[in-house]
């Protein structure tokens, strides 16, 4: 089976919509209340690698890519989620289950604000402790 | 003989908390625990990106790195190509690995440099140094820079190997191939360089995998990744070499990888140099159509990855960019944790961050939070340490 | 004051002072020292503490991590210092001059006496910009 039909096995209904960009990039959008379970099953136990977590700023929410990479074919799965609530942005952090994920959640706590509930260390990672609060150099200035 | 406390450098408070990168606690000569503060590189590069448009993009992304100048470009360009599916002309392909391997082999060359001095090698360092000369010779001569070549370009390279520089280059890496067994041999088969760094700064192949570690690091702990192989780019599925792999996860296994890569690089330029095809360098890209797209490369400490989403404007909307180093220097925390602190000044530099990380390192008194050594200290008692193998192993000093 | 500043002029002791540095231009100083260039002959060495330089070599831009560090390194210098800025970046900001990050150039936290610009600057230059000084240093009555 290929990973992607394993992923497709995998996380089932979670996945609310599914994109093939090219031959080894694949995005997937999910509800952010299920990524804890997503990561679980992605990196635990069909062995995918976080490359990274890109935050954005978008006009409907804030936006979380996580880039899980399957080094054995070179595959890139992308999974999605977006959080609407830009007031108050939480989601489930990813730490307790691989310490990787430290690092990547803090840069996006204190570039974009978001709350990542259960991380062991959210604090200043790049800017310095006395940045002021709610000042996040990649939030965007919308026009309402 | 027991390791009495340092005079701390300076008028510090004892309790002022110095910014520093790495900050050692310990008991006696173990180091117990680490603090890695980051951010001292931290020039917003990425909110920067969304204020220049794609062309200038690249420029920006080069001075991310100095050492590791082409592999930024190189992911970024990588990255709008997937996602305005752009198709490179062939002959940039082969000049672009061409450009990113003799990268390779010059940041190694470096890293080998820096850890010989680190251990008290200086002869090490010079030499290292010295054959690194006639690389970037080379990329003055391609190119027009010592560093920052400012090749890759969106569709394409910026400028194109001449035919006349080719055989200099050839010879280059003829002379090279000596060195690198000089290297190894010097490296690899002295027992007090085995003894001074093998089984310290151990990372076993299941901290790499949680700590999502990469490139030499990540190989070095048994762990068979390698971007160019994996999801190949450029030409480097045109050409055949071997990923290096060891399986002890200690220093010693680092240097190997890195030193095994060095032959590894050179073949591969060398194949390039054989099979590249005449022809255009450059596609010729006009616009980005909206859409995102990734790309990674294989930078000589491990994968660089970036993201970019257009919305069919002329400037990306937003740049994700991730170094090697940001995984791998965290890892510090299981590698440097436990060993003593002679060792923690080369167990730092063994997954290659920036020189200027290695430089600011403190180390404090786990008890009384009071600072007790400085970076240069580290170093020097790492020199020490390899002085006293020596002797205990019946060498000259 | 002025017979101290021409006596080190004779040796100098270098303090490397990196503020946001990419590192090229940290490495190009290192390659000064490699037996390429090899300052060393000139009793040009690298010191690990500030207090023992007779010139601080700056890089990089200040950010705010990095600009109270400088200022603190600056004041612990015994003066006369001498304050080189190599590269670009340490010169002018170059492109980063817009960053969120970047509060000010380099002269602004310290006064600079020589700039050497570059990105990075060869080795050559480097020489040349720290002899130019030297030189300076020695015209002066």
């Amino acid at each position: 089976m290929s990973i992607v039909d394993k992923i497709k096995e995998g996380l089932g209904d979670k996945i609310i919509d599914w994109y093939q960009h090219a031959s080894r990039r694949i995005y997937i959008s999910i509800k952010p209340s299920d990524i804890k379970e997503v990561a679980q099953i992605l990196f635990r136990d069909l062995g995918l690698r976080l490359a990274t977590a890109s935050g954005q700023d978008t006009p409907v929410g804030l936006e979380i890519l996580y880039h899980f990479s399957f080094d054995k074919t070179g595959e890139i799965v992308s999974v999605r989620v977006i959080i609407k609530d830009k007031k108050k942005p939480e989601i489930d952090s990813l730490a307790p289950l691989f310490p990787a994920a430290e690092w990547i959640e803090r840069e996006m706590w204190e570039m974009l604000g978001i709350k990542f509930i259960g991380h062991p260390n959210l604090k200043h990672l790049l800017l310095i402790d006395e940045w002021p609060q709610e000042q996040y150099p990649l939030r965007h200035q919308h026009e309402s | 003989m027991s390791h009495k406390v340092v005079i701390p450098i300076g008028p510090y408070h004892p309790l002022q908390e110095e910014p520093e990168f790495f900050r050692l606690y310990v008991e006696g000569e173990k180091v117990v625990d680490i603090d890695i503060v980051i951010g001292y590189n931290h020039r917003g590069i990425e909110e920067l990106s969304e204020h220049k448009h794609f062309d200038q993009v690249t420029f920006l992304v080069e001075r991310i790195c100095g050492i590791c100048s082409t592999s930024h470009p190189f992911a970024y360009v990588n990255a709008v190509e997937d996602l305005a599916k752009i198709q490179v002309p062939e002959r940039a392909l082969y000049i672009r690995t061409i450009i990113a391997e003799m990268e390779r082999i010059h940041s190694h060359l470096l890293w080998l440099g820096l850890a010989g001095h680190f251990i008290g090698y200086n002869t090490v360092w010079m030499w290292a140094w010295r054959y690194r000369e006639p690389v970037l010779d080379c990329f003055e001569m391609i190119t027009g820079n010592r560093n920052h070549y400012a090749m890759m370009k969106i569709g394409g390279v910026r400028r194109n190997i001449k035919d006349e520089d080719i055989p200099i280059l050839r010879k280059t890496l003829d002379d090279l191939v000596p060195a690198v067994k000089m290297f190894e041999g010097a490296v690899v088969d002295d027992p007090v360089i085995r003894a001074r760094l093998k089984g310290i700064g151990i990372l076993t192949k299941q901290q790499a995998i949680d700590w999502c570690v990469l490139g030499p690091t990540a190989r070095a702990s048994g762990l068979n990744i390698d971007v160019r192989r994996d999801d190949p780019y450029g030409a480097y599925d045109r050409v055949s070499w071997n990923v290096i792999v060891q399986a002890e996860g200690d220093i010693f296994a680092k240097t190997v990888v890195r030193i095994l890569e060095l032959y590894e690089s050179i073949s591969i330029i060398q194949q390039c140099l054989e099979k590249m095809p005449k022809g255009e360098i450059d596609a010729n890209v006009k616009d980005i159509p909206p859409g995102e797209g990734i790309g990674h490369v294989e930078a000589p400490r491990g994968e660089c990855f970036h993201y970019v989403r257009s919305d069919g404007t002329n400037r990306p909307i937003r740049h994700k960019i991730r170094a090697p180093s940001f995984m791998n220097v965290a890892s510090n925390k299981i590698a440097a944790v436990g060993g003593t602190i002679s060792d923690a000044a080369i167990t730092l530099a063994a997954v290659d961050p920036c020189y200027c990380c290695t430089e600011r390192v403190i180390v404090l008194d786990k008890a009384t939070h009071k600072k007790i050594l400085n970076g240069w200290d580290l170093i020097k008692l790492s020199q020490e340490k390899t002085e006293q193998l020596k002797k205990s192993k019946g060498f000259p000093a | 004051m002025d017979l101290k500043l021409k006596a080190l002029t004779k040796s100098l002791w270098v303090f490397h002072a990196a503020c946001s540095p990419c590192n090229n231009c940290d490495i190009e100083i290192l390659d000064v020292l490699t037996p390429r260039h090899d300052v060393e002959r000139f009793g040009i060495v690298l010191v690990g503490s500030v207090r023992h330089a007779d010139v601080l070599l700056v890089t990089g831009i200040p950010n705010y991590k990095t600009k109270e560090r400088l200022k603190r390194l600056y004041a612990q210098a015994p003066q006369p210092c001498l304050v080189v800025a190599i590269g670009s970046c340490a010169c002018g900001r170059n492109m980063f001059k817009d960053s969120y990050n970047s509060p000010c150039a380099v002269d602004e936290v310290v006064p600079v006496s020589a700039y050497i610009p570059g990105c990075p600057p060869k080795p050559e230059a480097i020489i040349a910009g720290v002899v130019k000084l030297i030189q300076k240093v020695q015209e002066k009555k």
